[in-house]
């Protein structure tokens, strides 16, 4: 007879009060118990400061720290200091979404580009094309945006510090993140169909139009929403980009708020990136279990999601 | 005959064709402006204005501000921020890891019928933005802010502390705080590869749960750990809006805080750009280390 490790707390039967208190008090660092609890703290600790803080972006008062009752004045009713009147946080709202569509529109075509070439070429170039690839990923952003800051200033003089900086930033290091969700799908798929459409006669347009995009569909829907969330929840190379004061994005201009002037404001405009961000993962998450689906397993995005290995 | 001659020609160009478009992009905007980089460290510093100019041909390059700094490294502050930044971040790592195996060990083992709830639970503060998670700590560590009452009334505190006044302790919360989700993942995904039955056979062999997990789950989890500890000291390495946040005083400055001030003044890039040089330098080898287990997984992946 086996002894059940993997056992989870609902295949225990369940022993009487006392049994179950005389168990924990013989072994209380026993697991699951202990770890169990140890999850909760972690998830209480990570959640509940975030909870508070879009409660802040409701408050009646001034007060970061000492509730006042609820309103909306820091996002609309305030005449000057709300996100809604006071300039700098509209733009900044404005301008983070304005970088978010703009990357991912151009970084998800040249991402599924990318890596349908990665994943079927064969030449001596692929490997080396590969590793390029991974590089984006692994750089420290402040590299990559000191790198980026020093070749607008010095020698792609055409484009000047601000939105269309930001843009080429943010696609340059999205790419890769394309390319991971899009490639997993492209193993999972095999070089089978698309040899047998060519093998028919299809030219390899055709069979990448009729045959492997139609299959990759719900990869792409999913990257286009992860290069969103990725390209918003950016901080450093927005940073190191911006202009004038026009190009600040939501992160940035919370960092430089909690910097100098701190009001609920800034809570209020960072739950409102909190919610676009959790919007764009929420709907990759779904676009990967619709995929999960489709190849008959069961389960759900979430997994995926987890298992992206970024 | 030639038909298939074609096709199979065709076919061969197809897929670096492909490629080539997100190639060139990355060629042109991240392979280039790392070349930059390395230009403006080793370049002229005009002798009027005191601004740096980049050097683009490498026969020309002067070392010049390179001795400067890496004199400063060890005879100067540069070497105390370069040190404190590696202690910063090796105790911030080692703590992650201490906080982030227990709970990826417990949703991938023992999570049951809700592993799907804690998995969301574990990935949601993986895509809260980082710095709505520094805002979060900001307002709860002010003076009068619920970090500090928490502690006066549990009497643990007799008066409130000025926790963002430079404590190095808080730095090192911060970041634990920002990257831990960052780990998670990575060492979730390599618990959960485990086969379970490795772990069946070495408690039907006789070995104490504590062993089974000292001499299976342990070692073949180890990747997955060194893979998730390089890629949250990559970032932190680099990191100094975290501490800019969480303190703002000189005595906690790390490499990034340097990098960030020489860059964005207009005085300083070709130092900023030499300590960035550094900077890469001392995380290369990490990140050759990542790469190559990255493109060992693949390749198991893909056999």
């Amino acid at each position: 007879m086996s002894v059940d490790v993997a056992r989870s707390p609902e295949s225990v039967e369940t022993p009487t009060a006392w049994r179950r208190v005389r168990t924990w008090l013989a072994n209380p660092w026993g697991r699951p118990r202990f770890l169990t609890a140890f999850t909760w703290f972690y998830i209480i600790w990570c959640l509940i400061p975030i909870i508070i803080a879009v409660q802040f972006g409701f408050n009646d008062g001034r007060s970061r720290t000492a509730w006042q009752g609820f309103s909306l004045r820091w996002y609309f009713n305030d005449p000057d200091l709300s996100v809604w009147n006071d300039p700098s946080l509209r733009s900044a709202l404005f301008q983070s979404l304005k970088l978010a569509a703009g990357t991912m529109l151009f970084a998800t075509p040249l991402g599924v580009a990318l890596a349908i070439g990665l994943a079927r070429w064969r030449g001596r170039a692929s490997k080396p094309a590969n590793l390029l690839m991974l590089f984006p990923l692994v750089t420290p952003e402040i590299v990559m945006g000191v790198a980026l800051f020093l070749v607008f200033v010095y020698l792609f003089q055409v484009v000047q510090l601000g939105t269309t900086a930001q843009i080429l930033g943010h696609i340059t290091f999205t790419i890769s993140y394309v390319v991971i969700v899009v490639r997993g799908r492209l193993f999972a798929i095999g070089p089978d169909y698309e040899e047998a459409a060519m093998d028919l006669g299809a030219s390899p347009t055709q069979a990448l139009r009729m045959v492997l995009l139609p299959m990759l569909a719900p990869a792409i829907w999913a990257s286009l929403a992860i290069a969103f969330a990725i390209s918003i929840d950016d901080f450093v190379i927005s940073y190191f980009l911006r202009g004038e004061a026009s190009t600040e994005t939501i992160p940035t201009r919370l960092y430089s708020g909690l910097r100098l002037a701190p009001s609920p404001a800034l809570n209020a405009l960072a739950s409102i990136l909190l919610a676009f961000s959790m919007l764009a993962i929420t709907a990759a998450g779904l676009f990967l279990r619709r995929l999960r689906r489709r190849e008959g397993r069961r389960g759900s995005g979430v997994e995926e999601l987890a298992r992206l290995d970024i | 005959m030639s038909g298939t001659g074609e096709a199979y020609s065709r076919r061969r160009w197809t897929w670096p064709a492909f490629a080539a478009p997100g190639l060139l992009w990355l060629i042109l905007l991240f392979v280039i402006p790392f070349y930059a980089i390395l230009a403006v460290a080793m370049g002229r510093l005009d002798p009027i204005f005191n601004v740096g100019e980049p050097v683009w041909n490498p026969l020309e390059w002067d070392p010049g501000i390179f001795g400067e700094v890496i004199n400063d490294i060890f005879t100067g502050q540069l070497g105390v921020i370069f040190l404190r930044t590696v202690a910063y971040v090796a105790i911030a790592s080692l703590l992650s890891l201490l906080v982030g195996y227990p709970v990826a060990y417990f949703v991938a083992r023992h999570a049951g019928r809700r592993k799907i709830l804690y998995l969301v639970l574990i990935l949601t503060p993986f895509w809260i933005p980082y710095l709505m998670r520094m805002l979060a700590w900001v307002n709860l560590l002010e003076a009068s802010g619920y970090v500090n009452d928490l502690l006066t009334f549990l009497g643990i505190l007799a008066e409130p502390r000025d926790w963002l006044g430079g404590r190095s302790e808080t730095v090192v919360m911060g970041l634990v705080y920002g990257y831990v989700p960052f780990l998670i993942l990575p060492l979730f995904a390599a618990l959960d590869r485990i086969d379970q039955s490795t772990i069946q056979a070495a408690r039907d062999l006789g070995a104490s749960p504590f062993r089974a997990f000292l001499h299976v789950t342990l070692p073949l989890s180890k990747q997955g750990i060194l893979a998730g500890l390089v890629i949250i000291m990559l970032p932190m390495f680099g990191d100094y809006y975290t501490n800019n946040l969480m303190s703002k005083s000189p005595r906690t400055r790390m490499i990034g805080n340097e990098i960030d001030f020489f860059v964005n003044s207009n005085t300083g890039e070709s130092r900023g750009a030499t300590i960035t040089v550094i900077l890469m330098g001392v995380v290369g080898l990490l990140m050759v280390y990542y790469l190559v287990s990255v493109a060992r997984a693949t390749r198991e992946a893909q056999t």
